[in-house]
């Protein structure tokens, strides 16, 4: 009781010296209606610094992302690098025993990326050799030759074949594809080229193989790459295909004058693009490529690929080699996607830098 | 004899017309087949493989009929809630900065095509990239660090988040006019408050479209998981330990030997589809409706 007493007397005299200076001083004190708002509000010169620098923290943390990648796949990848240098992507060994090539053998500690460049080379190139033309005959289908209430519908499935989840194709590839190219196609392939030596299949009866991981990277490229040829393709002013067709030509001559060889530049960024895609992409090649780690003439062969020798290997790697030799596939296929696709953005920027951006 | 040419020169050029009219719309075709051939047989064999116990148990061991993906169901949406969390943040930070502070200068086209480079980047890379980051690293101030956990895995998919919703919100505040900035600025709003409650507002249909394309796209990833979140066929919600994903399962069930799995893959393949395509179509509807043409 007496305690409370005695704080409410050491109180009193404060609020009351507060008042009394208050009151002194009328109108000088007192702040306007705005800018009480205003000092309510805090102090929003800093906020706003701090707003700015959480900002560009935001935007700095996607250098650091990427050079965290690249330093980490640097440092993971050293065993092998010390070991083999740059040899690693050139090597070849020969077994003892059959003196047969041999390029992969993590259990004796053999390393060599090389069937694994080159299956990737080849589905890829096989994959832009099937959808290249595809992709530029869809394009031009939608952009110039469809009429308008297909056009939507059109473009909305093929940003849906984009959209499908890499391991669902896969899983399609397993069933259906290469069960149909076992059955019909590789047979078909085999009678009417075999003697080219490009299509073999007596020694791999499976169906798996590359024209299997060419074809399914194909169907999986092709929505990026027609879509942005159309995109380039709708840049090209309308002037230019009224004044070709002004001139008498054909629809398909107006086409080629007028559209294609205006967008051409952007058409092959496209296709780097699409390249750049089918580098890297990884479950559906892994899932009907084979997985053998080896190199044939033949493209109805089993081989593997840089992407699906990682997803394969990797958790189940028998060394801090084998691992650390997966890693630098990684880091190759890492440094190979970034110039590709550097190289297709600044072919895609020089075009639509250079041209209107919206025509219609 | 000269008309004569010309005629036949004509009739050249109008059958190379139609050649390629015909060629044109053949590809067309091609191109929708096999898309009209994933569907129909995704549909037919995922519907029959669809029922109650899909949803609510978990796998049974290995050659064993039955079971379910549940795990699988529920990992992928501790793993793309933890990838949301991390992903969209920083993008949509990143994308204001490019935006609305960086606009034409260095740093923002720095920024710009580090996004464009971070986006190229191949899956498998990132998980590897994530492995050594987070899940090879033995070291007590890295959280979850030292297994594979679904931490990891939330990581990498968050980071490839990164790049699409930050450029997506980069184009859609780009699109929000002028005059609105200045006359929030006008009415003395602090600049930080301006771009949060009345530019990022104005774009936000656009920016939620970029980040559903971003969330459809990740929700299908396989390959940056596998040496990450690894897969677990019991139930686990933990952070700290192996998680199941429906795509890890899909995986592991197509390359199974067993038909009760590859059965189990198609009906999970039907889901994740279903997922990805309404989500897909969500971002078409709210674009097409006029609010912010032009998004995606």
């Amino acid at each position: 009781m007496p305690d409370i007493r005695v704080s409410q007397a050491h109180l009193q005299p404060e609020l009351a010296t507060r008042t009394e200076k208050s009151s002194t001083e009328p109108g000088a004190e007192e702040p306007s209606t705005i800018r009480r708002f205003l000092l309510s509000r805090g102090n929003s010169a800093a906020a706003d610094r701090a707003f700015h620098l959480l900002m560009v923290f935001c935007a700095l943390s996607i250098f650091a992302i990427v050079g965290l990648i690249a330093w980490r796949l640097v440092v993971s990848s050293q065993i092998t690098w010390n070991k083999f240098g740059f040899h690693f992507f050139y090597q070849t060994f020969t077994d003892t025993v059959t003196h047969q090539p041999m390029y992969w053998d993590p259990v004796n500690g053999l390393f060599s990326a090389v069937p694994f460049i080159y299956g990737t080379l080849v589905s890829s190139f096989l994959a832009l050799l099937i959808a290249v033309p595809l992709a530029i005959g869809l394009a031009v289908f939608l952009t110039e030759m469809c009429p308008r209430p297909l056009r939507g519908p059109l473009a909305f499935l093929t940003e849906l074949l984009a959209a499908i989840p890499s391991v669902i194709y896969g899983l399609w590839a397993v069933f259906v594809l290469v069960p149909l190219l076992r059955e019909y196609v590789n047979p078909a392939l085999m009678r009417t080229l075999g003697w080219t030596g490009l299509f073999d299949d007596s020694m791999n009866p499976t169906g798996l193989g590359f024209l299997a991981g060419g074809m399914i990277l194909a169907i999986m490229i092709l929505p990026i790459i027609s879509s942005l040829t159309r995109e380039v393709m709708t840049a090209v002013p309308h002037a230019q295909r009224e004044a070709v067709l002004a001139l008498g030509a054909t629809r398909w001559e107006m086409v080629r004058v007028g559209v294609l060889r205006n967008a051409r530049i952007g058409i092959v960024g496209g296709v780097i693009l699409g390249l750049g895609r089918a580098l890297g992409e990884t479950m559906a090649v892994t899932m009907v490529i084979g997985n053998t780690p080896e190199i044939h003439k033949s493209l109805l062969a089993n081989g593997s690929s840089m992407a699906a020798v990682i997803a394969n290997e990797f958790t189940e790697a028998v060394s801090d080699m084998h691992r650390s030799a997966l890693i630098e596939i990684g880091l190759a296929l890492f440094i190979v996607t970034i110039i590709v696709n550097a190289f297709a953005q600044l072919l895609m920027w020089a075009v639509t830098r250079g041209a209107p951006s919206q025509v219609h | 004899m000269s008309a004569d040419r010309y005629r036949l020169r004509f009739h050249i050029r109008s059958l190379t017309d139609n050649l390629v009219t015909v060629l044109a719309v053949l590809a067309t075709l091609i191109v929708v087949a096999p898309l009209a051939a994933i569907f129909g047989y995704l549909i037919y064999k995922g519907a029959s493989s669809l029922n109650l116990a899909f949803f609510v148990q978990i796998p049974k061991p290995e050659g064993e009929p039955g079971g379910g993906m549940a795990n699988a169901i529920v990992g992928s949406g501790v793993l793309l809630g933890l990838a949301s969390l991390i992903g969209i943040p920083l993008g949509i930070g990143g994308g204001i900065f490019l935006a609305e502070f960086g606009r034409g200068t260095k740093l923002a086209n720095a920024v710009r095509f580090t996004a464009d480079v971070l986006n190229g980047v191949p899956s498998i890379v990132m998980g590897l990239a994530v492995y050594s980051l987070v899940v090879s690293v033995h070291s007590s101030w890295i959280p979850f660090s030292g297994h594979f956990s679904a931490f990891s895995g939330g990581v990498a998919l968050g980071i490839m988040m990164i790049p699409t919703v930050c450029r997506t919100t980069e184009e859609m505040l780009l699109m929000v006019p002028h005059a609105v900035r200045e006359a929030a600025l006008g009415l003395g709003v602090p600049n930080w408050r301006s771009v949060l409650s009345i530019t990022l507002k104005t774009a936000s249909p656009g920016i939620i479209t970029g980040c559903m394309l971003a969330f459809a796209r990740v929700a299908g990833e396989t390959a940056p998981l596998l040496f990450t979140a690894l897969g677990n066929s019991f139930m686990n919600a933990n952070l700290n330990e192996p998680i199941d994903a429906l795509p890890l399962r899909i995986y592991n069930y197509a390359i199974s030997p067993y038909d009760d799995q590859h059965r189990l893959a198609w009906g999970g393949a039907l889901v994740l589809i279903a997922l990805i395509v309404l989500a897909v179509s969500l971002v078409r509807y709210v674009t097409s409706r006029g609010v912010l043409k032009g998004a995606s």
